[in-house]
């Protein structure tokens, strides 16, 4: 016995590397086969970022302005991707600056892993320079958490953090590390995370439901899918559009699931929500059964719930099972990965067409065309639109782009009009609504497919917010598309302003700065649109140009999003006007 | 949906932050944590969490999914009170002099099933172990005495049926083998 442990020993030494803790971070990094971080250096990560130096060959790391950027970044890059990003910061402020980004990657199932400096662990507790308990902060916006205080943790513990970032539903992981930590030594063995005994990512799917929702879904007569992230995030949108397909049952999305299916599919029917699409809302009220594939029940996709799809058996297809009932009871329930789940259901499906359902659809669209889709996207009145600037993005893109949006009326009116052909497109901030998103997480979308064209589509507002990460854009001469639709306003409060508060405009009214000679002075090439006729040559000029571009569209003042459920109302009583 | 008592029992990693992270579920939702008890349990480096709470089924539900669904929690379960058998502990400091003067206090300490854990010249201890009401109404009958101190343990439970936690982490071993 002694002997086969001496060589086991002997085995695992001639495999051990001795190496600092700070450098032990790297080659973790490395072995997950992450080639680019995002980042902002301080005190206590100092030794970290001293081992970036010199593995800067094999390892990216990009200094946004702000560590908000950072985190943001990291979730465009994710987003597009599909693999998980990573964000660094120094401890105290660059820890408590990723907070936000946090939140949004929590909300929105982003795989993210943030890697934070600490204070020594000698010092911890003592309210040392720099000091902020990161780990108690971030409990409740991440998925997972932990503080390593010695070195020979490192490789499983990040190991680990990859492992839960990126496997089940996925979230946010903070690393802390203490400054002792980075500078002792250890022996280093990576061995990859397959499992942790407590935590079981992917549930079986279980046969039973299984033809329990096939029988359901032959009989219905008004079936209806709503799609979220879900399926994009289980790359499950081949295994929709089969469904889809197959039973000919209308889909519609969720802000986030929005282009997991071709927007020009004919079944595809728009979009479900506070600003959705007329049909897709008034319509959850009238099916017979709704399939909501991935997605989670959130308000504002749901208005009162009291009155949400009572008339329906309601089937979930959930990977979490914490969100099961958590919002809307299912009737039945497909727990597991909704690749899975579709991919077993498909067979036990009859074919279907529901020519008469789908006709609906339809006709509520015209209705919606008239009232609201027409004035949005082919204005009569002089100031420009929303709409119409989206519409020619969709024309000069082909509906190829990846098209990042930031927090307001301009990424409702991106979410109802933007066309995609391709999955992973639609870069938003859904669940947190976090203004100043757009412009980092498009950093991280240019640089997470670069062979895409990536428009940032951001409002006067939200831009200001994270403005500074213009230098990023300039630095490393990404070509990211930024057009900032101008209202001088922050315009979904003041439309609610107008709408619920008698237009008592507290503080939404901006007086902006000249952002042309903004960008200009970040050497970004720089152009402002005020009229209609200017527009098409504008939006074409800028998807041409080769390298960062910066369109500053002025749109009219006091337009207001519609349709639109009013907080608290039914989705029955979405409204036109 | 009516407020009921629950006893809320989570089978968990022993880890530092988890106690943090499962408190934040009850406080992200403004739901009081009535009684709180974190020890070890019947399987060896797993803890158990015992939490009461006093609110409808269908918010304990939810709680539960939600503590459930943390990385180092392995199960998580909730039962109502006729599903489990409970019991709090308490502790009672008094001066040892009444326990001479007052023949009541005697009689307290027989029927009510307490024990006398320690007794110095000041004063002795007593320990009384039951259901709340019942350390209530011994908590009462000696109040009028005097009490130096007071203290009462969280709710500790276990329950009737089978709590299937090692066949869960057979399971996992055998999942992620």
């Amino acid at each position: 016995m002694e002997t086969v442990k001496a060589v086991q020993q002997a085995e695992k030494a001639k495999k051990a590397i001795r190496m600092s803790g700070a450098e032990a971070i790297i080659h973790c990094l490395l072995a997950e086969g992450v080639d680019l971080i995002y980042g902002y250096p301080g005190g206590a990560i100092m030794p970290v970022y001293d081992e970036l130096y010199k593995f800067q060959d094999k390892l990216t790391h990009v200094l946004t302005r702000h560590e908000q950027g950072a985190t943001h970044a990291a979730q465009g890059y994710a987003r597009v991707s599909g693999r998980v990003g990573v964000a660094m910061a120094t401890s105290g402020p660059g820890a408590t600056n990723l907070v936000t980004g946090l939140a949004d990657a929590q909300i929105d199932s982003t795989p993210i892993v943030c890697v934070t400096g600490q204070v020594p662990r000698h010092l911890l507790g003592s309210d040392a320079f720099q000091e902020t308990d990161i780990v108690g902060i971030s409990t409740p916006v991440t998925k997972w958490n932990y503080q390593i205080t010695k070195a020979a943790e490192i490789p499983e513990i990040m190991a680990k953090a990859f492992y839960i970032a990126k496997s089940g539903r996925p979230g946010p992981v903070l690393i802390d590390i203490t400054k002792n930590a980075q500078f002792d030594e250890l022996d280093f063995v990576y061995k990859k995370c397959t499992g942790v005994r407590s935590y079981k990512p992917v549930p079986k799917p279980d046969p039973e439901a299984l033809q329990q929702a096939a029988t359901v879904i032959n009989q219905a007569k008004r079936p209806y899918i709503v799609y979220g992230q879900g399926v994009i995030l289980g790359q499950a949108e081949a295994e929709l559009k089969a469904l889809v397909e197959k039973t000919g049952i209308p889909a519609a999305w969720t802000i986030m699931g929005l282009s997991a299916m071709d927007t020009d599919h004919p079944l595809n029917v728009g979009m479900v929500g506070m600003h959705g699409n007329y049909g897709p809302n008034v319509l959850t009220n009238e099916c017979d059964v709704l399939l909501a594939i991935g997605m989670r029940f959130d308000d504002r996709v749901t208005g009162k719930l009291d009155t949400y799809a009572r008339q329906a058996k309601v089937i979930h297809f959930e990977i979490d099972p914490a969100e099961v009932g958590k919002n809307v009871k299912p009737d039945v329930t497909l727990m597991g990965n909704c690749k899975e789940t579709m991919a077993l259901l498909l067979p036990l499906l009859n074919e279907n067409s529901h020519q008469e359902w789908r006709a609906e659809f339809d006709k509520k669209y015209e209705e919606e065309y008239a009232a609201v889709i027409h004035r949005d996207l082919k204005p009569e009145k002089p100031g420009l639109t929303m709409g119409e600037v989206i519409e020619e993005i969709n024309l000069a893109s082909e509906h190829k782009a990846v098209v990042v949006t930031d927090v307001g009326q301009h990424q409702m009116i991106a979410c109802r009009y933007a066309k995609f052909k391709q999955t992973k497109s639609n870069i938003t901030s859904g669940g947190l609504g976090t203004m100043g998103f757009a412009l980092p997480a498009a950093i991280g979308a240019k640089m997470g497919a670069p062979e895409r064209e990536v428009v940032a589509i951001i409002g006067d507002g939200g831009y200001q917010m994270t403005i500074q990460e213009l230098g990023v854009i300039f630095q490393h001469n990404l070509g990211v598309k930024i057009v900032v639709l101008n209202n001088d306003h922050l315009g979904m409060v003041r439309q609610w302003q107008e709408l619920f508060f008698d237009s008592r405009y507290a503080s939404t009214v901006m007086t902006n700065p000249d952002f042309v000679k903004i960008a200009e002075g970040y050497h970004i090439k720089a152009n402002r649109v005020t009229e209609r006729k200017g527009l098409k040559a504008a939006v074409v000029e800028m998807m041409e140009f080769d390298g960062p571009y910066f369109l500053e569209v002025v749109v009219e003042k006091e337009d207001n999003v519609f349709p639109m459920i009013p907080s608290g109302a039914s989705v029955s009583d979405i409204r036109l006007k | 949906m009516e407020k009921q008592w629950f006893t809320i029992s989570a089978y968990a990693e022993n880890n530092i932050g988890l106690l943090n992270r499962i408190s934040g579920i009850f406080l992200k939702r403004h739901i009081n944590i009535e009684s709180l008890n974190v020890s070890k349990s019947e399987i060896e480096h797993v803890s158990k969490f015992t939490v009461v709470v006093f609110t409808t089924e269908d918010w304990t539900r939810k709680i539960v999914q939600q503590i459930e669904k943390q990385v180092e929690v392995i199960k998580a379960f909730y039962h109502r009170d006729d599903e489990t058998v409970y019991q709090e502990s308490a502790l009672f400091k008094i001066k040892s002099a009444l326990l001479f003067d007052e023949p009541q206090i005697q009689n307290a300490i027989k029927e009510s099933n307490s024990k006398i854990v320690t007794v110095h010249r000041e004063f002795f201890v007593l320990a009384k172990t039951g259901r709340r009401h019942e350390i209530d109404e011994m908590h009462d009958r000696l109040e009028p005495f005097g009490i130096m101190q007071f203290v009462r343990s969280g709710r500790i439970a276990v329950t009737k049926a089978e709590m299937p936690i090692t066949g869960m982490l057979e399971e996992f071993k055998l999942n992620n083998n």
